[in-house]
């Protein structure tokens, strides 16, 4: 009974970290760049689908099922994912703000309509199964196989977090802040804003690409219908939950809001009749729309503020928030 | 290009156009791609179909359909009524929402994001109350009609290419013949400038969500009318919405019907040379051509 609650939270936390690198991808795009992705879905779904053709068993009439270890699968997710971001970067970055954010629910629909449409190579509405596991050969002790896959994610989450951590101290992350703050400053200091940001939303989008891939070899199965624009609501509300431009905020968001999304969901299966329980999942959706119309009606800088965002606008701050416990301890002793 | 597949453009082309006129000019005078403007038509839809259900129980006798329309008195009475409603759950948005952060000075992407989420919950609103099952306003068959060139239309599809033209005519009368439009036309060039000589700017951003919810409802109305009525109709057409504004630039109300029109004629003619389940791409593929090759659109000025 607790071994099986044990399992249950290893999956439930290792579908959440999934999550939670989609959101730090979402990170470097709005987070640290200020760029507005609302085609997140579409980015997620290329990555899984890439990992997913690269690695499946060959199957008969469909293109694809190259049967390469996983770790390849990863790669090319990542990669396409990135490619497909750079691309749509490259042709809207230089333009007006929301074209991009335009251009990337465009990006959703056609990626939406193709998987669904190309059958000879995604499947169509059945979409892809067999995608291997990672510990497959684990498969028949549940418990080992969870905490194996649960250790894997950790692994890829806590790795991406320090990457992205140490690239927003980087040179290349103090310039990409520089031009969300003021461009023109940044300009006249010789950066190009266009081609950071469009590294910026490529990085960010193959990193998504990076989590659906994760997340089909976690599930085992992808299909269309993963890959709705409520999966680009659920992320964005993840990342504005923990508060946009904190990698460590954008974790616990995913982790949060999954949590919470779970369990109303369960709530919902408990409470409405059997009849209802499409409706009662909509409400579930009108509140947490609403709620995240408050959150940036409200507390825009969600639960972790961005490091330095406060701060560096009021000095004093820092320096009496910036002064080790010793000194002042040590007056008071 | 057959006479027919101009016909089909031009219907779907007419609806998208009168939803992308509103959008144009919440796009150009209140600064932010508004992605909650299809709910705005699928609002419009739902509300027509709830109050001629309530008018006709009312009334008792007027159901029956103007003969040769499907279209009877009670749904005329009640899209107008739906017009109104619309409008106000448009002003009501943007009193909640919008205002607050324009007033907030949040940054246009802020405020996309908000009207994103506010998309979100409004279209799920209309899924709880009225289940994502399709509604109908009428279930009285149409006959299509011969028309001179092989074309065959039905009296509803003419009525709703008349209406649409008549309502853009209308709006551009309003926009460059009196001083409401002319007020409008100067707070989309300069807001500043425009408030210096003495532009109530709050009254302009009233009447562009008036203008823009009664354009959205009387397209939504046309498409439920066409086609079906289902809360995900007027995210379905967010897409072709925005290719329309784009394409005619941002900001000018003949070039969202021109381009709606080009928008829904492509629609027609990829239907019937590469297939239906790909018409829902035409729209991106539209946007990408004029992003690549003349971003300010067929009207619009540089930014």
């Amino acid at each position: 009974m607790s071994l099986e609650f044990l399992a249950y939270c290893a999956f439930f936390l290792t579908v959440a970290l999934t999550y939670a690198v989609i959101v730090l991808g979402l990170n470097v795009q709005w987070g640290q760049t200020g760029l507005f992705n609302v085609g997140v879905a579409g980015f997620v779904a290329v990555g899984a689908y890439v990992s997913a053709l690269l690695t499946s068993p060959a199957v008969e009439g469909r293109f694809g099922g190259l049967d390469l270890p996983i770790l390849v699968g990863w790669l090319g997710a990542f990669v396409a994912a990135g490619l497909l971001s750079a691309l749509i970067g490259w042709m809207t970055i230089r333009l007006r703000a929301d074209y991009l954010a335009i251009s990337t629910f465009g990006i959703a629909v056609t990626v939406q309509l193709a998987v669904l449409n190309l059958e000879d190579v995604t499947g169509g509405p059945f979409g892809i199964s067999l995608i291997p596991r990672p510990f497959g050969d684990l498969a028949g002790r549940s418990l080992a196989f969870s905490l194996a896959n649960l250790a894997l994610l950790v692994a890829v989450v806590f790795g991406l977090y320090l990457m992205l951590q140490h690239l927003a101290k980087s040179p290349w992350g103090r310039a990409l802040r520089a031009i969300r703050e003021d461009e023109m400053a940044a300009e006249a200091l010789g950066k190009s804003p266009r081609r950071f940001r469009i590294e910026a939303f490529a990085l960010g989008g193959a990193i998504m690409g990076l989590g659906g891939a994760a997340q089909a070899h976690f599930i085992g199965f992808i299909a269309p219908e993963n890959y709705l624009p409520m999966l680009t609501f659920q992320v964005w509300a993840m990342l504005i939950v923990g508060g946009s431009g904190n990698n460590r905020g954008a974790i616990l968001g995913a982790l949060l809001v999954w949590a919470l999304w779970a369990a109303s969901s369960a709530l919902v299966e408990a409470l409405a009749p059997a009849g209802e329980q499409a409706r009662a999942a909509s409400l579930q959706t009108v509140i947490i729309g609403v709620a995240l119309c408050a959150i940036l009606l409200f507390r825009p800088q969600g639960l972790l503020p961005e490091p330095g965002g406060a701060r560096r606008r009021l000095p004093f701050l820092r320096r009496w928030r910036g002064t080790p416990a010793a000194t002042t301890g040590s007056d008071r002793t | 290009m057959s006479g027919q597949i101009l016909l089909e453009g031009l219907l779907a082309g007419a609806m998208i156009g009168l939803g992308a006129v509103g959008l144009t000019l919440t796009y150009s005078i209140l600064r932010f791609a508004n992605f909650a403007h299809g709910e705005l038509l699928s609002w419009g839809a739902y509300l027509s179909l709830s109050l001629s259900l309530a008018i006709g129980a009312v009334s008792g006798a007027s159901l029956a359909p103007l003969d040769p329309f499907s279209v009877s008195a009670a749904l005329i009475l009640a899209g107008l009524l739906a017009m109104a409603l619309t409008a106000v759950l448009a002003l009501a948005v943007d009193h909640l929402l919008f205002a607050r952060l324009r007033g907030r000075g949040a940054t246009a992407i802020i405020v996309v994001m908000a009207s994103f989420g506010a998309s979100m919950a409004l279209r799920s609103l209309l899924e709880f109350l009225y289940t994502s099952k399709p509604a109908y306003y009428s279930r009285e068959l149409q006959i299509a009609m011969p028309l001179p060139g092989g074309i065959r239309a039905t009296p509803d599809q003419l009525l709703l290419i008349g209406l649409a033209f008549v309502a853009v005519i209308a709006v551009h009368l309003l926009l460059t013949r009196t001083d409401l439009g002319r007020a409008m036309r100067a707070v989309s060039e300069n807001p500043a400038l425009a408030g210096v000589v003495g532009i109530d700017t709050a009254k302009i951003v009233r009447a562009v969500w008036i203008i823009g919810g009664a354009l959205a409802c009387t397209a939504g109305t046309m498409s439920g009318l066409l086609v079906q009525i289902r809360p995900y109709m007027g995210f379905d057409l967010l897409l072709p919405l925005f290719a329309a504004v784009i394409l005619g630039g941002i900001g000018s109300v003949p070039g969202a019907m021109l381009g709606g029109l080009i928008v829904g004629l492509c629609e027609a003619l990829a239907v019937q040379t590469i297939g239906a389940e790909w018409r829902a791409a035409v729209a991106f593929a539209v946007i990408t051509v004029v992003l690549v090759l003349r971003p300010t659109g067929l009207f619009g000025r540089a930014a």
